[in-house]
């Protein structure tokens, strides 16, 4: 079975590949995911807000009591200034690009133009073989139009396919009004790649203490639909390459998730559920399903059920939900 | 040879900088003035950097000075290259050693920043008595008087002892050179080569000790060769002079800095002549030059190396045209015939035949100002007719009059040197900027520049004064400026506080912070203010700096606004190119940290530019409003006439005779002194509260308040005072209230993330909220006015938990502690339960700081005139000196108990018995024996007799008393906890509570055995890598204590119940408390919190140990919190001590991590496996029973 693909101009061994999530924490996870049989690895996201964050909740940790005391100038001992900023992630992506032989990718969300840019170049130069740009934007602000939101990011898009070299993906929320006319735009400013979808960490609340706390569900199949209606839709409509995450559980959503045209497969909730060998469980399944029906190759599969090509095309638009209201019976 | 540099470093860094190069060991302990020197080696060592040999320097903080000197002796002993600092009690703590290492003719270097010694008084200042107290140890003494001299002579010292073989002590000022920033020349790598012979080294080395050339070193010796062989040393006592000497001359030709073994400066034929050495020589210096250009037969000597004392040298130096001497010494010893100084000079000049007026001179105890015209003074004296052969000069000693009378305005200051005085919040960055503005001048242009700061002693709100000098010559000008050429007042409060004109010079451009277009600026300025803005032609600028740093999410720290606004208008350097120099300054020290600090910073400098204002100054006076008194007219006389005088800041005008002559001062003198700090206070809501008293608990600063009260004491209350039902039961139908301190809280906001009851339509709002203070302040003054003098509730009603205690009066209030600080809480509760008879023994630290640091003190007493007894003896000793009031307190006790037998017939038989067999365990217990030692005073006023006279002296004592011994971890982890184990082991009934910060707090954050796994701190810079001490599990181990491991936010009843336990143990008692601090890096609001997550994630378990459990057939251990549920890591990665690990070394941190999780889990297990024995319940080993075991006086077993 031939099972290799083209994913932002890497040719990988196969579409199933860790997404940027914390599995890749150091060295051994990386090593344990490679000998799983990942095609690639994909780094956890590098947060800018976080970055800057923790940039000054360390600067404030350390300055706020400087030069306040007679009996004592500072508080804290002071680091090794180097230590502080980005760097622990250059570190590990370059620590992670010399331990394997697969490609690197490395995913960025930035939040302002300037960082997005000088993170990217550090990326780059680091040695990642691609770069995965994730656009995680919560849109509360309601004197910001959607258009400016696209517009923000397909500068952002614009300005970091200038500054690098290597391929740049695009991570999208579902929440854009017209993502098909949006692909178009981000394909036509050259991007290499996009993921769908982002999935947010949603907020939960508490009753007994009425406080708001953070939440965090690993994914389940319920969440693939979604996914594969809009890479249907997309899918032999743009030049860049496309990727599924969230919701990819058994070898049969990997199945649908490549006819509906993806060209690489993210799992996340699945690998830590299950560990790395989960990744090599789902490829032979997927490679023995993909035989026993008689397909050749993962290109042969990818598509094949998109909205260009499906027999019923309809069913990924509108009229799926008419249909599904109709037969239910409560 | 590579270039040297020009530096703007401290002394403290001048002198580690050469330590740290010609060194291999190092052993330091921190204390104040000292402890930056360590924390340097430490960090260089911790960045690699080498010594001129190549190596890493092994930098290791010990348990105390003792240990420092005992690993530095050892060291030295096995011939490597060692040396450590310190000051004052730490090198007293040396001592023993230093004879060792002297005798045995070893060659060593060690730097000391010379301090006070406590006497009456804690001062960590600077002053002799500490070296003097070592000038018969045998160490060479060498004096430095400036930062140069500190770098150059530390250098010179190093290099003259490895000749020598006589161990030096190279000393300069605490403080005044210790901590003043100026401009030097740094030596090179190459130039300590050039110094240092290497065959000397390899001499050293030959003499360690090894086995593969055995000698034995330290044997006893008998009375017929121990005198002898003491004599043989003397030889290199005679050489060490001229080795010195040589040395220097060595030195001169490398660097052109030429100094002697005495150097003379002044008049070729003087007649009058100063001796001193230290920083204040550098001011008569500058005095004797500016009075000898005037031809004045004035001169100076000073004193560079004091031992070995080269008389020849000495005589030598001194012109022969000298008739008199004024010898000046920075120390006091008390009785003697004079200090230390004077008497050798004395003696040398007697040696060597010449006869001359010799006058000793006290000046500068305790950083003490010594200025150019209190040299002047001295010389004055010289010519009088009738001089004080023993004078004091730079206070007024109205008492035995030795002081000598100054003369104002003699000022010598050149107006070529620009002088700059900047008030400043601790917390607002204001040092840092200024040592900031002094780097970009002293390394980017040919001035000279220095900078000295002044703090107060508090921790919250503290206020800062920056002294800054820059000039076209070297700066000798040792002490504050008196007229300044730029004045700049960070904050706007300060104007209410302080003159902070009184040093502004003619002309002056004066800056301030302050909201407002300028007019309104203006109309808010008091009298005093505006008077001598007109009267001095002061140009008058301001800027809305925190307008500015708010804007530029610079939070806080307005101090690179206030630095931009120097540069622009001080006239220091020119405008554009100050500013580009700011700019590349922030860039350079912001870089590493990350770029949204850098970005940040700018904005600020380009928007303070487009802010500055200059105010127009009208011709005449248009305020109404006068500088407020510092203590209010209702205060004690004590207070009117002493303190108001130190809070204003004119402390140095008191006379001798204000003083208390044994340093006894009185009680409650915080509640006199309103600083109002806080932008924010705590309102509260009487409707949504569910009276817990959460936010009284724990509240740091003793700002707010609950109180029961009968409904009547409403009447006259004023229009908002909030009142509501009391819902509890033990007090029907009264009123309660939540009341706040508005000019006493610090704003620190952890009452209001304590408080439970949440507005359930609106959970943003609680029973308390923080609120802009302006609006409210006039009104809470007055609601808290009536408040206090509401009655307090019935004592003996009251239920012991957590809401109960805080309806008992706090005998520790607003103190200096820092905002937030996580040790406060819980000695007012200490206060609150039992400090009306409790005596409090203080280790030195934090809690000796914000508990005793003049001018105002937080403990107070009740209505009854009763409050806790309180003293600090030593860091070290706290055990023992607590203990030693057990002894007394038992004495007397015993003393009154006997007296009572005695007189039993003549008082009655029942009121005898009742008072000797009287139960006082609780509140009502001691009540009621309250009464009867009332009705034994009114029983022995009608006796006559000498029993019934010496009764009436200790009747008190037959109301039970409650010793407490109090410290941080520092004390009781560390350097005194071998007294800490030898009074747990001696059993008496002791209450000791140890304020666990994990770290030294009060000195900066060094780390202690207390520090947890994975906590950065000094000397950990890399994150400690072993587990705390498990001190609780270690007093366990005795069986006859009680122990008990608290966090007052994670559990407070637990801590309420752990205080009257140990209280009502009958043995010594142990409380280890969590106490959240600043040096733990981050908001200390979200202390509780963090106390919860450290209890549930296992870091700190709760629990309490009961040996009177064990003798009923139970378990003694009983724990308070459940196994580790919460991960440790988020407890963790909350503090910047450990999120600075993850930051560093992400990897390492893991490691640490996992370590720590683990280690947590096997605590935890080894304490459940604790919990579930059942101990022996053999008394005489458990030692409780109450009849047999320590609480019983100790002379009656």
């Amino acid at each position: 079975m031939d099972m290799t693909t083209r994913y932002l101009g890497l040719i990988l061994e196969h579409p199933i590949m860790p997404g940027a999530s914390p599995l890749v924490e150091d060295l051994d996870a990386v090593k344990r995911l490679e000998d799983a049989g990942a095609p690639c690895i994909v780094m956890p996201s590098l947060f800018e807000e976080q970055v800057t964050r923790e940039e000054l909740s360390v600067a404030r940790g350390l300055d706020v009591h400087d030069g306040a005391h007679a009996e004592a100038h500072t508080f804290l001992p002071r680091p090794d200034d180097s230590a502080l900023g980005p760097h622990e992630y250059l570190e590990l992506l370059r620590r992670v690009r010399q331990t394997v032989s697969v490609p690197v990718i490395a995913s960025l969300n930035g939040v302002t133009p300037d960082k997005w840019l000088e993170y990217a170049r550090l990326i780059e130069a680091a040695g990642a073989s691609a770069l995965e740009l994730n656009i995680y934007h919560v849109a509360a602000d309601a004197d910001e139009s959607g258009e400016s939101v696209e517009r923000r990011t397909l500068e952002i898009v614009r300005l970091v396919k200038q500054v690098v070299a290597i391929p740049v993906a695009v991570k999208l929320s579902p929440f854009f009004s017209s993502l098909a006319h949006f692909a178009r735009q981000l394909d036509a400013q050259g991007v290499d790649g996009l993921v769908i979808f982002n999935r947010f960490y949603q907020p939960d609340i508490d009753t007994e203490t009425l406080e708001v706390v953070p939440s965090l569900r690993l994914s389940d199949s319920s969440e693939l639909l979604l996914r594969l209606r809009w890479l249907a839709i997309l899918s032999g409509r743009v030049k860049a390459s496309l990727a599924i995450t969230g919701g990819i559980h058994t070898s049969q959503d990997a199945v649908k998730a490549v006819m509906a045209g993806a060209d690489a497969i993210q799992t996340v909730s699945a690998i830590l559920r299950h560990g790395p060998s989960r990744l090599g469980a789902l490829r032979d399944a997927m490679s023995e399903w993909m035989d026993e029906h008689g397909y050749e190759s993962v290109r042969q599969m990818k598509g094949s059920m998109s909205l260009l090509r499906c027999p019923d095309p309809g069913a990924f638009e509108r009229a799926n939900y008419m249909r599904v209201l109709q037969s239910w019976r409560p | 040879m590579s270039a040297r540099k020009m530096v703007t470093v401290d002394g403290n860094e001048a002198a580690a900088s050469v330590a740290h190069r010609l060194s291999e060991v190092i052993a330091i302990y921190p204390i104040t003035p000292s402890s930056t020197m360590g924390e340097l080696a430490d960090e260089w060592s911790a960045h690699a950097r080498t010594n001129i040999w190549g190596s890493v320097p092994q930098v290791t903080e010990m348990q105390s000075e003792g240990g420092a000197a005992g690993a530095v002796h050892g060291a030295l002993q096995a011939g490597a290259m060692a040396t450590t600092f310190t000051a004052s009690q730490g090198l007293l703590l040396m001592i023993p050693n230093m004879y060792k290492i002297a005798g045995e003719l070893t060659a060593f270097c060690m730097h000391v920043s010379a301090r006070a010694l406590a006497t009456h008084a804690l001062s960590i200042f600077g002053d002799h008595s500490d070296v003097m107290a070592c000038r018969q140890t045998g160490f060479a003494m060498l004096a430095s008087g400036s930062v140069q001299e500190a770098h150059d002579l530390a250098c010179i010292a190093h290099a003259a002892t490895l000749r020598a073989r006589v161990p030096f002590m190279h000393f300069f000022d605490g403080f005044r050179t210790s901590h003043e920033v100026a401009k030097m020349e740094q030596l090179t790598d190459d130039d300590l080569r050039f110094m240092i012979d290497d065959s000397l080294v390899a001499a050293h080395r030959r003499r360690g000790l090894t086995p593969d050339h055995p000698v034995l070193r330290g044997t006893a010796q008998n009375p017929d060769v121990f005198f002898q062989a003491r004599e043989a040393c003397n030889r290199f006592y005679l050489a060490c002079p001229d080795i010195v000497a040589e040395t220097m001359e060595r030195f001169a030709t490398l660097t052109g800095r030429r100094y002697g073994l005495f150097d003379y400066v002044g008049h070729p034929e003087a007649e009058r002549v100063i001796v001193m050495m230290g920083s204040g020589a550098e001011t008569a210096h500058e005095t004797i030059e500016y009075l000898a250009q005037r031809e004045e037969k004035v001169g100076l000597l000073k004193v560079r190396l004091f031992r070995p004392f080269s008389i020849e040298a000495f005589v030598a130096a001194l012109p022969s045209t000298v008739t008199s001497i004024a010898v000046m010494d920075r120390t006091k010893e008390p009785g003697g015939v004079g200090e230390p100084l004077y008497l050798d000079v004395v003696a040398a000049l007697q040696e060597s035949g010449r006869n001359m007026r010799v006058l000793g001179g006290r000046y500068g105890l305790g950083s003490k100002e010594f200025t150019p015209a209190m040299v002047k003074a001295a010389l004055d004296e010289l010519r009088a007719g009738q001089p004080r052969r023993h004078f004091t000069v730079g206070i007024l000693d109205d008492v035995t009059h030795t002081s000598l009378p100054i003369e104002s305005g003699f000022d010598i200051e050149s107006d070529d040197v620009v002088r700059a005085i900047f008030f400043g919040l601790g917390s607002d960055g204001t040092v840092s900027a200024n040592k900031n503005s002094i780097k970009i001048i002293g390394e980017g242009t040919d001035r000279w520049v220095q900078g000295y700061f002044v703090y107060d002693s508090r921790k919250s709100g503290s206020v800062t004064v920056s002294h800054l000098r820059f000039g076209p010559r070297p700066i000798r000008s040792e002490y504050l400026i008196g007229k300044a050429s730029f004045i700049a007042c960070h904050q706007s409060i300060f104007l209410d506080r302080f003159d902070v004109l009184e040093h502004a010079a003619q002309g002056a451009v004066f800056l301030l912070n302050a909201p407002g277009t300028p007019e309104e600026v203006w109309d808010r300025l008091p009298v005093e203010i505006q008077e001598q803005i007109i009267l001095k032609g002061i140009r008058f600028h301001t800027i809305d700096a925190s307008r500015v740093a708010a804007e530029t999410g610079m939070g806080g720290r307005i101090n690179s606004i206030m630095q931009t606004g120097f540069f622009a208008i001080s006239g220091v350097l020119p405008r554009q190119e100050a500013i580009d120099r700011i700019k590349s300054a922030i860039r350079k020290t912001y870089e590493k940290k990350g770029d949204e600090i850098v970005q940040r910073n700018f904005a600020a400098v380009d928007l303070t530019l487009e802010h500055l204002r200059e105010v127009p100054v009208p011709g005449r006076v248009t305020a109404t409003r006068r500088l407020p008194p510092p203590v209010p007219a209702g205060a004690p006389v004590f207070l009117q006439r002493v303190t108001s005088m130190m809070l204003a800041g004119k402390g140095d005008l008191l006379p001798v005779s204000a003083f208390p002559v044994d340093g006894s001062w009185p009680l409650g003198t915080t509640k006199w002194e309103k600083r109002a700090i806080a932008l924010q206070i705590p309102a509260w809501d009487d409707v949504l509260c569910i009276q817990c008293n959460k936010c009284a608990m724990v509240c740091p600063h003793a700002a707010i308040r609950a109180k029961t009260y009968p409904a009547a004491g409403l009447e006259n209350a004023p229009a908002g005072f909030k009142s509501c039902d009391y819902k509890g039961h033990e007090f029907p139908g009264q009123k309660y209230t939540i009341q706040v301190a508005p000019e006493d809280c610090t704003g620190c906001g952890l009452c209001v993330m304590v408080c439970p009851a949440k507005d359930r339509s609106n959970p943003k709002h609680k029973a308390i909220d923080m609120q802009t203070m302006a609006p409210l302040r006039a009104a809470e003054v007055a609601n808290y006015a009536f408040f206090l003098d509401l009655p307090e509730p019935d004592r003996t009603a009251v239920k012991l938990d957590v809401k109960g205690s805080q309806f008992l009066e706090p005998l520790f209030e607003y103190s200096g502690a820092c905002a937030g600080c996580g040790e406060t809480p819980y000695i007012k509760l200490l206060t609150q339960l039992y400090g009306d008879r409790a005596l409090i023994a203080n280790a030195t630290g934090c809690s000796s700081i914000y508990g005793g640091n003049l001018p105002t003190t937080p403990y107070t007493t009740n209505r009854d005139g009763r409050g806790p007894a309180w003293s600090n003896s030593l860091f070290e000793d706290n055990a023992e000196f607590g203990l030693g009031f057990r002894l007394a307190i038992d004495t007397h006790v015993a003393h009154a108990r006997g007296l009572v037998s005695t007189l039993a017939s003549s008082l009655g038989a029942g009121l005898a018995a009742a008072l000797l067999d009287a139960e006082q365990q609780d509140e009502i217990g001691i009540g009621a024996q309250r009464e009867r030692v009332e009705l034994l005073r009114r029983k022995l006023s009608g006796i006559e007799s000498s029993e019934a006279r010496r009764l009436e002296q200790v009747a008190d004592y037959l109301v039970k008393k409650s010793i407490w011994i109090v410290g941080g971890d520092g004390w009781a982890y560390d350097i005194g906890f071998g007294g800490l184990d030898h009074v747990l082991a001696l059993g008496p009934d002791v209450n000791i509570l140890v304020l666990d910060t994990e770290v030294y707090s009060n000195t900066g954050g060094q780390q202690s055995k207390a520090t947890p796994m994975g906590a950065a701190a000094k000397f950990a810079v890399a994150g400690r890598s072993l587990a705390k001490k498990d001190l609780g599990l270690w007093a366990m181990t005795y069986g006859n204590a009680y122990v008990a491991r608290v966090a007052f936010g994670a559990k407070d009843a637990q801590t309420v119940k752990a205080f009257a336990e140990a209280q009502s143990y009958p043995g010594p008692s142990l409380i280890i408390a969590y106490s959240p601090c600043i040096a733990h890096g981050y908001d200390l609001a979200y202390g509780a919190e963090q106390q919860k997550l450290a209890v549930e994630s296992g870091h700190w378990p709760l629990f309490r140990f009961d040996p009177r459990r064990a003798a009923a057939g139970d378990t003694p251990l009983v724990l308070d919190s459940p196994p580790p549920r919460a991960d440790l890591a988020r407890y963790m990665r909350n503090e910047t001590r450990f999120l600075m690990v993850e930051r560093q070394d992400p990897a390492r941190f893991k490691r640490l991590l996992e370590s720590a999780r683990q280690s947590a889990a096997n605590r935890y297990g080894v304490y459940e496996q604790l919990a579930r024995l059942v101990a022996q319940t053999d008394p005489s080993k458990a030692g409780v029973s109450k009849n047999e075991v320590a609480g019983k006086p100790l002379q009656e077993r």
